[in-house]
């Protein structure tokens, strides 16, 4: 004790930490609001909001489940290729060659837990009326989270390029055609035209947007891999960030009636 | 607006001191059309930017086979055949029963997936689903909800058979009945 007292008053210590020892009510409240990471979250919860028989604690696993796709995903790009050529081979190795060959499966295995969490999340929030007033913003940003949990599970499905990945990602992809107004076999689109010329096509649409071509190719799996590794989680991240922020701003998490 | 308030003050200023030295006055209505303009004109460069950046998105040239080519003379093709020569790097049958031949877009009218001819069973079965279509690409099993389409066939000036995938034909449109649509020889 006499010695992490002593590092508690050095210069470096005081210079991370601004607040004195949190023993008070003052310090544990600056412990939260001086830090950068912690201020998302309010300083003082309901006794009530910590029972996991209420919460199921679905939203910290799924962020956690993102940390750890995350670390896993950072990991695997050090040894994955996007290319035609190498991208299979790379999953093999991965499996074969690399020490810890599991670290492809704990990507793969948390990816499908955290969809899996995010449904059980949205369904404990709509169960509890936790989306009612003055939380209905988060729920908005809530489904947006959803969607790029979806898109980052459906963009990393193409990675592999082995013959499950290639066709799952034709037929999901086909889905685009249908888009109103912007996939060639939409509602809307065959309005578009100018004389005969039809203006969004198979080249134009937003399949081809997705895809960087007719067909599932080299540009896909490039695309994807941008999209899956970096756009995704950019936005994602700030969404999130936006998300745990506004469960403070919104009263904190709802506690039962 | 406590910004353009507090450049009012700044404003009575100026004047007391334009007096003196006759500078060009700096009227707020005069100053408040620069910020307009000014904010059109970053509003128009976001945009143009934001435009171009989506743009970026479509490439001009694309690595994919050509949607038209020659597919050989039409005494390479033998009655009553699938042919799949073609199939692997233009997605395209050629059949022939007869003196007629026309070419099947090698992609399943449900999803998109590549089916296969199973010469044995006399049918193109789709390995996604199990749609199955006959010869004539008529869907008969599985969930296509309607034909194989036709692209367009012709003979080329060298006598080669000319594919031009850009123009597909639906038999549930009656365009099968569009002479381009297949080829009599």
């Amino acid at each position: 004790m006499k010695k992490l007292f002593t590092v508690k008053n050095t210069q470096i210590w005081k210079s991370i930490f601004r607040h004195g020892p949190p023993e008070d009510r003052r310090n544990r409240s600056l412990a939260v609001l001086a830090n950068v990471f912690l201020h998302l979250h309010p300083v003082k919860v309901r006794s009530s909001s910590i029972r996991l028989r209420y919460t199921w604690c679905m939203g910290g696993l799924t962020f956690f489940l993102f940390l750890v796709l995350t670390v896993t995903g950072i990991l695997l790009m050090f040894y994955y290729r996007p290319t035609v050529e190498y991208a299979y081979g790379d999953i093999i190795d991965l499996r074969e060659q690399v020490p810890l060959g599991a670290m492809r499966e704990i990507h793969r295995w948390g990816a499908h837990a955290m969809v899996i969490s995010v449904w059980l999340h949205m369904f404990r929030v709509f169960m509890t009326g936790s989306y009612k007033p003055p939380r209905e913003f988060n729920w908005v940003v809530g489904v947006l989270l959803l969607v790029l949990t979806l898109l980052l599970s459906f963009t990393g499905y193409l990675l592999p390029w082995d013959q499950l990945a290639m066709w799952a990602v034709t037929v999901g992809s086909n889905m685009a055609r249908a888009t109103p107004l912007m996939g060639t076999e939409g509602p809307g689109t065959a309005l578009l035209v100018l004389g005969d010329v039809k203006l969004v096509h198979a080249g134009n649409d937003a399949r081809f947007f997705l895809l960087a071509g007719r067909f599932v190719g080299a540009a896909t799996l490039l695309r994807f891999y941008v999209l899956h590794c970096i756009a995704i989680p950019f936005v994602a991240s700030i969404l999130m960030a936006v998300h745990f922020w506004r469960i403070r701003k919104d009263g904190g998490i709802s506690g039962p009636l | 607006m406590w910004n353009v308030g507090s450049f009012l003050r700044v404003e009575k200023g100026f004047q007391m001191a334009e007096k003196s030295d006759s500078k060009p006055e700096i009227t707020r209505r005069g100053f408040l059309s620069w910020v307009r303009a000014g904010w059109i004109a970053f509003t128009a460069a976001a945009a143009t930017g934001s435009l171009s950046a989506f743009r970026f998105m479509f490439p001009n040239v694309l690595f994919e086979p050509p949607q038209i080519f020659k597919a050989g003379f039409p005494s390479e093709y033998a009655d009553g055949m699938v042919d799949t020569r073609w199939k692997e790097k233009f997605r395209v049958w050629i059949v022939r029963e007869g003196n007629l031949i026309y070419a099947l877009r090698s992609v399943c009218t449900h999803l998109g997936c590549t089916p296969n001819w199973l010469s044995t069973e006399e049918k193109f079965k789709c390995p996604c689903h199990g749609s199955g279509f006959y010869i004539s690409g008529i869907n008969f099993e599985g969930p296509a909800p309607r034909p194989l389409e036709r692209v367009r066939i012709s003979l080329a000036e060298d006598g080669q058979i000319l594919i031009d995938q850009t123009q597909i034909f639906q038999q549930e449109k009656g365009q099968w009945s569009n002479p381009e649509s297949f080829l009599i020889i």
